[in-house]
């Protein structure tokens, strides 16, 4: 763990690097054999060849996504840990992977939707109705959503909600097929046209994200010092949660669902930055833009000529890197 | 000591040739009775619903030795077979979260973060789409309960640190089934539909490759597992007033931990390996037990295993009734029945 401000200014300038050091990498390596210097040309010269087609209107894309994506989940899992103080909680306990799902498989098998560009605003709906049920239970009774209650809620309910998607799926062989693909998780394929409409949401998901870093401090003192301190915690898990339904509603709206990044970069931040969330807010956002950097380009490599989902790429790049650190590092 | 007779919230059993003395509360067993009848009565049904429905009293009679030869064959050949392993599998599915929650002291674990159920399904996985036309099926089971405990181990070895940590135990947990589920979907992505149909089936879980062999097999397991059982309970009341309490009070914490785990390990393995992949049984089924009896793991326990006898056998009578001609696999619905019921149990208690 680094502990002087220096040190972690430091660090992120580092982790800020391999950022864009990766996003470029993204633009150039790939099926189509393209170097740096098609990249220069692709945004100097507006040149018609293939190798400038593909870094302008595929890969370009597919790497903001990649970046935008990772750290939107990253953040939200950060959220969701420090207000159920659970430290297995991630994006997906409010349901909104599980209510993502079901949209766009309700969608698919029902209404017929074939498009990707389709499923976005599906998505986020389903998301958006299942992180409500999930806070309308658990908030009943006088004490409001406390941690505890909004985990066992979370959890009942997008098993639920999962089950009736993979009921639906069984009895639907033909939906399976084509929700299999965006149900593993993926940035390839989505222009950006798809990414501006989420775009406001995401912003102000990062904006009330890096609000409430301070406030979350306190808060992971207890609830009770916490409330003796003045703070209004009832507010702040509500403005949370919905920084954390705008964050990874958009992210499984534009990507579909991709796990693991929102459980473990958090971990992996604290691991590296302390306990002190004005740090780990902007560290998750980067260390997730990055492990969804890296593991986009790997997906494009471990099958050659294949591409992979995505998703199951983020455990096989960050699972021996958190296994390590979860052995090694200090305590959370 | 006998002054408070009857208001005494505890009974005691001795059995004094054996040196065993155990613990029963009176409160709860009422509640445990009326589990073991409902039980009982979802298994009858079961046993008499399918596309030859026998009414309960002929299903009855037939176990007793008097029912008439065909009801006989379809239920002894077919039906029950499949109810009592649901039953048994669901139990040692139950009892597994409940331990393993107890033991970790967080309410999202279940023992798939020990890589039991990663493990089972990587190996189930690799054996339907690369050995399962040379060895007989079968060999599934074995297959998938060697991959359960041999993940399992390396989730204990990697987090073994001097100790264990139950906290870091389950996040390594958390690593590898990420990275186990990872190198499954891409055996999947590779296989042709029939093999990645079927390999779905299994990892969603199902009963209906259950027969008397399985049920012998799980009846064996829990009855040698289940003296364990009751060492656990005063493990885990104790752990549960956290670590130093525990060492406190002359825990003997860390080998306490490492029989939890195997105990733990051992009964999840034994019913993932019969059933695949069941979801919410091990998880959610501790946590109705403790709404419904309260938070002492010696009633926790039993009625974990009842609750989830129940919903595995409600999950498999609609599977294969309702939706006939499909057989429908039972882990698609034990979600569906045990969520709602669990989601009305949280919100009666919360807005008293």
């Amino acid at each position: 763990m680094v502990q002087s401000a220096r040190g972690k200014w430091l660090l992120m300038g580092a982790v800020m690097s391999i950022v864009v050091l990766l996003f470029f990498g993204s633009m150039v390596w790939g099926y189509t054999a393209t170097t740096w210097r098609d990249v220069l040309d692709a945004y100097t010269q507006r040149g018609d060849t293939i190798e400038q087609h593909v870094i302008r209107d595929l890969r370009t894309p597919r790497a903001v996504v990649a970046a935008i994506v990772g750290a939107a989940l990253a953040v939200s899992g950060t959220l969701m840990q420090a207000i159920t103080r659970n430290p297995l909680a991630g994006p997906s306990l409010l349901g909104i992977n599980a209510g993502a799902g079901l949209a766009v498989v309700l969608g698919v098998t029902v209404i017929g939707l074939t498009e990707i560009r389709h499923y976005v605003w599906f998505a986020f709906l389903g998301a958006g109705l299942t992180a409500l049920a999930v806070y309308g239970i658990a908030s009943v009774g006088k004490e409001g959503p406390t941690p505890l209650k909004l985990t066992l809620a979370g959890a009942a309910i997008s098993a639920l909600i999962s089950s009736l998607t993979s009921g639906l799926l069984i009895l639907n062989e033909n939906g399976l097929q084509s929700v299999m693909f965006w149900m593993a998780g993926s940035v390839e394929g989505r222009p950006l046209s798809l990414v501006w409409p989420v775009l406001p949401l995401l912003a102000a998901g990062f904006v009330l994200a890096l609000a409430v870093g301070r406030s979350l401090n306190t808060f992971a003192l207890g609830e009770d010092i916490a409330k003796s301190l003045g703070q209004r915690t009832g507010l702040l898990r509500l403005v949370v949660s919905v920084a954390v339904l705008l964050l990874a509603g958009s992210s499984v709206a534009i990507a579909g669902p991709i796990g693991f990044i929102g459980l473990v970069i958090p971990h992996v931040t604290r691991w590296l930055v302390g306990r002190d969330y004005t740090w780990i807010i902007p560290g998750s956002a980067l260390l997730g833009a990055s492990l969804l950097l890296l593991s986009d380009i790997g997906a494009r490599f471990l099958l050659f000529p294949r591409e992979v989902p995505v998703g199951t790429i983020t455990a096989l790049v960050g699972a021996p890197f958190f296994i390590y650190l979860a052995r090694t590092g200090s305590k959370t | 000591m006998k002054q408070f007779g009857a208001r005494q919230p505890y009974m005691t059993l001795r059995i004094p040739k054996l040196g065993v003395s155990f613990l029963v509360e009176r409160q709860p067993l009422w509640l445990i009775a009326c589990l073991v009848l409902l039980l009982f009565i979802c298994m009858l049904y079961a046993t008499g619903a399918g596309s030859l429905p026998i009414p309960a009293s002929d299903v009855f009679k037939s176990l007793i030795g008097h029912g008439d030869p065909l009801n006989d064959l379809i239920i002894r050949e077919f039906r029950l077979p499949r109810v009592l392993t649901a039953v048994l599998a669901g139990a040692a599915l139950a009892l597994s979260g409940a331990v393993m929650q107890g033991m970790v002291r967080n309410p999202l674990a279940s023992p798939d973060l020990m890589g039991i159920t990663s493990g089972a399904g990587l190996a189930a996985v690799v054996f339907l789409n690369f050995f399962s036309g040379d060895w007989g099926i079968h060999w599934l089971p074995v297959f998938a309960a060697a991959g359960g405990a041999i993940v399992a181990g390396a989730v204990f070895l990697a987090a073994w640190k001097g100790g264990i940590a139950p906290i870091r135990m389950v996040l390594i947990g958390v690593g590898i089934t990420a990275l186990l589920g990872s190198a499954r979907t891409i055996i999947m992505l590779q296989a042709n539909i029939w093999q990645a149909a079927q390999s779905y089936t299994w990892l969603v879980g199902s009963l209906h490759s259950s027969s008397w062999s399985s049920v012998q097999m799980l009846f064996i397991c829990l009855l040698v597992l289940s003296p364990l059982l009751f060492i656990a309970v005063r493990y885990i009341n104790l752990h549960a007033l956290g670590d130093e309490v525990a060492l406190g009070a002359g825990s003997a914490l860390q080998r306490e931990r490492i029989l939890l785990i195997a105990l733990l390990t051992a009964l999840a393995g034994a019913g993932i390996s019969f059933v695949g992949g069941i979801s919410f049984v091990a998880l959610m089924s501790p946590h109705i037990a403790r709404r419904l009896v309260g938070p002492s793991f010696g009633a926790v326990l039993p009625a974990s295993a009842l609750i989830g006898a129940m919903i595995l056998v409600t999950s498999d009578l609609i599977g294969r009734t309702m939706f006939v001609p499909l057989d429908i696999p039972a882990g698609i619905f034990t979600a569906l029945i045990g969520a709602p019921f669990f989601l009305y149990l949280l919100t009666k208690v919360w807005s008293r």
